[in-house]
């Protein structure tokens, strides 16, 4: 379980490189920010406007889907290498929701019967 | 490296979480947890989108979706908990330049917003129960404090284990050991904003039109 | 520090196994666990049994055979299958892929001790009150209006052993994800290997609706929700859908090891490579993910509209394609092959025809329209115990025999295990083959007794006959067990002789870091590989010996789960208005749970280093100067 590698210090180019893709990763991340709440605002304001419902709320959930794939791609890293595997489970997992949640809308009233 | 190795930010390894076994079972093992967190809370999502606005014959149309909620409300703690998921981001950045001072901070800057987000939620939910809207009230009062309770239950228990977090590593600083732990808990907070994106949208936006 | 072990009292024993986080030996404890539960459930069926074997018996009163039923269905699914399933995940696994031990070792003994005291909590009932009586199924609109604390038995004790499967389902993905050994491929892994994986992969996925619907159910009896109760706007469904989307999955998270252990038996005895071994793994993968889109077949009485039923019919007889590829590669892993028939592929052997028998009778009621007919009869009753005794608990019985020696370094008795099989296999056959006709005459499930003159009397007689067989069956393999353990014949590496994966090829006993080097895996059947090119020493290393790090032994997951057992005492009793005092057990118990969790991470717990000199005095112990590779 110890195979854990050497101790190795960065030359100072390779630690100022570092550092600059890890601002820069950062921005990255402070420009998804300001994109989440973007899209949060168009949410509340698209209820708000009063449109109609069969409009308005396949437009938010898109949003919200849209958002929650920035959280796990961006804020969560879920875009780097190596999370192939992780993202095969997240995706099963929201598989796996989408039919519950697509079955307890359908069936289980018994009047929704097609 | 391992464990007792004390790091400089020069020798700080690029994926500090990731860089001893354990902290890679952590890793996987902790987004494992999430993706079955996903179909839990899809099991209470389902079960609130069944009885939304089901109650007793003759309930009445007082405790409505479109009666009940208020947008406003929504919308500041939605801020709240949206700025707290880019705090977090801010403390794994540092956490990752190995500035401990800086992870620290962005934590508690984390904790605090929490703690808004959940005064807030329990602000609301007292409101509600004032107006006689209660647990017990019907099958839809039950199912949209279910939801939004353990989510909000999930907010807490993230509370208490990044506070934790900090007390406990203040004097040790950053190594291998506890880098891992603190990544781990970024994730999980992350993840509970995603659920509250789905929260806000599909029972507070969708149940106000 | 570790269990370099001297001659140790009872007391260090015990305290040995409290505190272990040694797959091997947690392996130990879920088999004994496991066996405990299984004998109960057993003597539950047996009860049953007896009642139905005549007309008009009294034997039991309807509401203990309620009880009965209940708990015979829930002890047997949730805590003697699952759990002697991971019995063999963790006496197997780790060393099939070349680990010194699981990914969370701390996490393992968690979910043992989650399992274990869930467990007793359920079966505590029987003396506190009257054990639940709803159906293992627990229906929301039966199991609301239930008095007493069955019920809430149930749901706690379920709940907390739930976490603790979930918990290992977790840490077996992990092991598997990330412990494998060098050269340790996915397409070369063990076949049981990838059924644990997939099977802990369904259980991530499964437990989750059961968490919910338990948790529903309990906040609708213990607060007053209304979750259930139409009265008040609420849906009974909902926990039917909830618990059968959980509730299909575990037939696969049951099957599916199983159908791995009988592919390591079968490429064995057969002394031949697994026929389609990539087939194997794409079958397993697809019965996984299918067993998620078929829930709904348990409930095409209940009217979901035809829509909705044809999609699942559908969908419940595709599971049949992937299955019955398996069925075919079993078969011509033997074409041909050098088959020996030992105890364990005698069973592999009665295996087939059972469990191909209870697949075709699935497949009949996956049809909509012919499940109105069989619904709620015996033939449900014979079809799902084919599937699981002819299934699972073959597979059970004939991995005990196949990995004793692994476990024990000990061969259970050949001839015993024979005997063994052929009582159990015929009592088996007797008991559930003549249900099939019992259905189909009209004969409901779940009775605890039936009128006289209708067909009914002597095929119920044979039944309970058999019944009684397989009883004697089990005696026999407990015996046996004994005979073995007095004994004691330390039979050494790789008694079978054929043995093809890696768990083989290690010394025995094994030691408690597994493998003195990390092996290089070099192939399927990595074994059976070093055997054909005449290396004595079963392995081929990745690296040179050196210090090995270890995880320390804790008694915090002992003490948490005593916490949660203790709280859910309290969650029982705060239901009931004259017992004030229960809100301090629970939140007592609770405390106990929290602090533990805060000691352990509060504290670094770093593990320890294995030095090489201790590797070398801890080999010379175990196997004397020469050392264990032959």
């Amino acid at each position: 379980m110890a195979h854990h590698g050497e101790v190795v210090a960065k030359t100072a180019t390779e630690f100022k490189y570092a550092r600059e893709q890890r601002a820069a990763g950062m921005r990255m991340q402070v420009v998804t920010f300001a994109l989440m709440i973007f899209l949060t605002l168009i949410a509340f304001l698209a209820v708000g406007a009063g449109f109609s419902f069969y409009f308005v709320a396949p437009v938010i959930l898109l949003l919200a889907g849209v958002q929650v794939v920035l959280q796990l791609y961006y804020f969560m890293h879920m875009n780097e290498r190596e999370m192939g595997l992780i993202s095969f489970f997240m995706w099963s997992g929201i598989l796996v929701a989408f039919i519950t949640i697509l079955c307890f809308v359908t069936i289980i009233w018994w009047h929704n019967a097609w | 490296m391992d464990f007792n190795t004390k790091f400089t930010p020069q020798t700080w390894p690029d994926h500090p979480e990731q860089a001893t076994l354990e902290g890679k079972n952590k890793f996987v093992g902790f987004w494992l947890f999430l993706a079955c967190e996903i179909v839990l809370f899809a099991s209470l999502f389902a079960t609130y989108l069944a009885l939304k606005n089901k109650g007793p014959n003759g309930m009445g149309a007082e405790f409505t979706t479109q009666a009940l909620f208020e947008l406003p409300l929504v919308f500041v703690m939605t801020m709240v908990l949206l700025t707290s998921s880019l705090t977090s981001v801010y403390a794994m950045y540092h956490m990752k330049n190995h500035n401990f001072k800086g992870t620290q901070t962005w934590m508690g800057i984390t904790v605090l917003l929490g703690a808004v987000f959940l005064g807030l939620e329990i602000y609301e939910f007292n409101h509600y129960v004032h107006l006689g809207f209660n647990y017990t009230h019907s099958a839809f009062s039950s199912a949209f404090y279910t939801l939004v309770g353990t989510h909000g239950a999930h907010v807490l228990l993230g509370l208490c284990w990044i506070t934790a977090l900090i007390i406990r590593n203040s004097k040790r600083g950053l190594n291998l050991y506890n880098a891992p732990k603190y990544y781990v808990a970024a994730l999980y907070w992350h993840f509970i904003d995603v659920v509250w994106v789905f929260i806000f949208t599909v029972v507070y936006l969708m149940g106000a039109m | 520090m570790s269990s370099i072990a001297k001659k140790k009292g009872f007391g260090a024993t015990v305290w040995d196994y409290m505190t272990t986080v040694d797959h091997k030996k947690i392996a130990v404890m879920y088999l004994v666990a496991g066996t405990l539960f299984f004998v109960l459930g057993g003597i539950e069926a047996l009860l049953m049994r007896i009642q139905l074997v005549q007309p008009n018996n009294d034997f039991v009163s309807a509401g203990f055979f309620n009880q009965l039923m209940t708990m015979h269905g829930t002890t047997m699914i949730f805590l003697a299958a699952m759990p002697l399933l991971f019995a063999f995940m963790n006496a197997v696994v780790p060393l099939q892929i070349g680990a010194r031990d699981v990914a969370f070792p701390f996490l393992n003994s968690l979910g043992f001790w989650l399992f274990f005291f869930g467990g007793v909590f359920l079966n505590l009932s029987w003396f506190l009150g009257g054990a639940p009586d709803a159906g293992w199924t627990s229906y929301a609109s039966l199991s609301l209006y239930s008095e007493g604390h069955g019920i809430d038995f149930y749901v706690l004790g379920l709940q907390v052993s739930g976490a603790g499967t979930l918990i290992s389902g977790i840490n077996f993905l992990v092991t598997i994800i990330n412990m494998r050994a060098p050269g340790m491929t996915y397409m070369r892994m063990p076949l049981f290997t990838w059924t644990t994986f997939v099977a802990s992969a369904l259980i991530l996925f499964a437990f989750p609706p059961l968490t919910i619907g338990l948790a529903l159910m309990l906040f609708d009896r213990m607060f007053g929700a209304n979750f259930f109760d139409h009265t008040m706007g609420g849906n009974t469904i909902i926990w039917e859908h909830l618990f059968w989307i959980f509730g299909h999955p575990e037939v696969y998270i049951l099957v599916l090891p199983a159908f791995g252990l009988f592919s390591e038996i079968f490429a064995t005895f057969s002394r031949k490579r697994l026929f389609g071994y990539s087939s194997m793994v794409f079958a397993t993968i697809l019965i996984g993910f299918l067993g998620f889109m078929v829930w709904a077949h348990h409930m095409f009485t209940v009217g979901l509209g035809a829509t909705a039923n044809a999609i699942f019919a559908v969908a419940t007889m595709l599971i049949a394609v992937p299955t019955g590829m398996k069925v075919f590669n079993w078969l011509l892993t033997m074409w041909g092959g050098s088959i020996k028939v030992t105890v364990p592929m005698l069973y592999a052997l009665g295996f087939i025809p059972s469990f191909v028998a209870g697949g075709v009778t699935g497949v009949m009621q996956a049809a909509a329209p012919l499940d109105y007919q069989l619904h709620d009869s015996y033939f449900i009753v014979a079809h799902f115990h084919y599937v699981i005794v002819g299934g699972i608990v073959l597979a059970l019985f004939g991995s005990a025999h196949y990995y004793w020696p692994l476990m024990f370094n000990q061969m259970l008795s050949e001839k015993l295990g024979k005997i063994t099989f052929w009582l159990f296999f015929i009592g088996f056959h007797c008991t559930f083959f003549v249900q099939h006709f019992l259905g189909l005459m009209g004969m409901p499930r779940r009775v605890a007794t039936y009128l006289d003159n209708q067909g009914w009397d002597t095929f119920n007689l044979i039944s309970t006959v058999g019944a009684f067989l397989m009883a004697i069956g089990v005696l026999t393999l407990v015996i046996n067990v004994i005979i073995t353990a007095v004994k004691n014949e330390k039979v050494g590496r790789d008694p079978w002789g054929d043995g093809r994966t890696l768990e083989w090829a290690i010394p025995q006993p094994v030691p408690f870091y597994n493998f003195r080097q990390t092996p290089l895996v070099r192939g399927l059947d990595t074994y059976w590989i070093e055997k054909q090119e005449g290396n004595t020493e079963g392995m081929t290393y990745a690296e040179p010996l050196g210090d090995i790090h270890m995880p320390n032994n804790s008694i915090i997951p002992f003490v948490m789960s005593v916490g949660l057992f203790i709280a859910s005492f309290g969650a029982l009793y705060n239901m009931d208005a004259d017992k004030g005092w229960s809100i301090y057990l629970l939140i007592g118990g609770l405390l106990i749970t929290f602090i533990s969790m805060f000691v352990r991470s509060a504290k670094d717990d770093h593990g320890y280093h294995l030095h090489v000199e201790d590797i070398i005095a801890e080999e010379e112990r175990l196997y004397g100067k020469k050392g264990g590779h032959e």
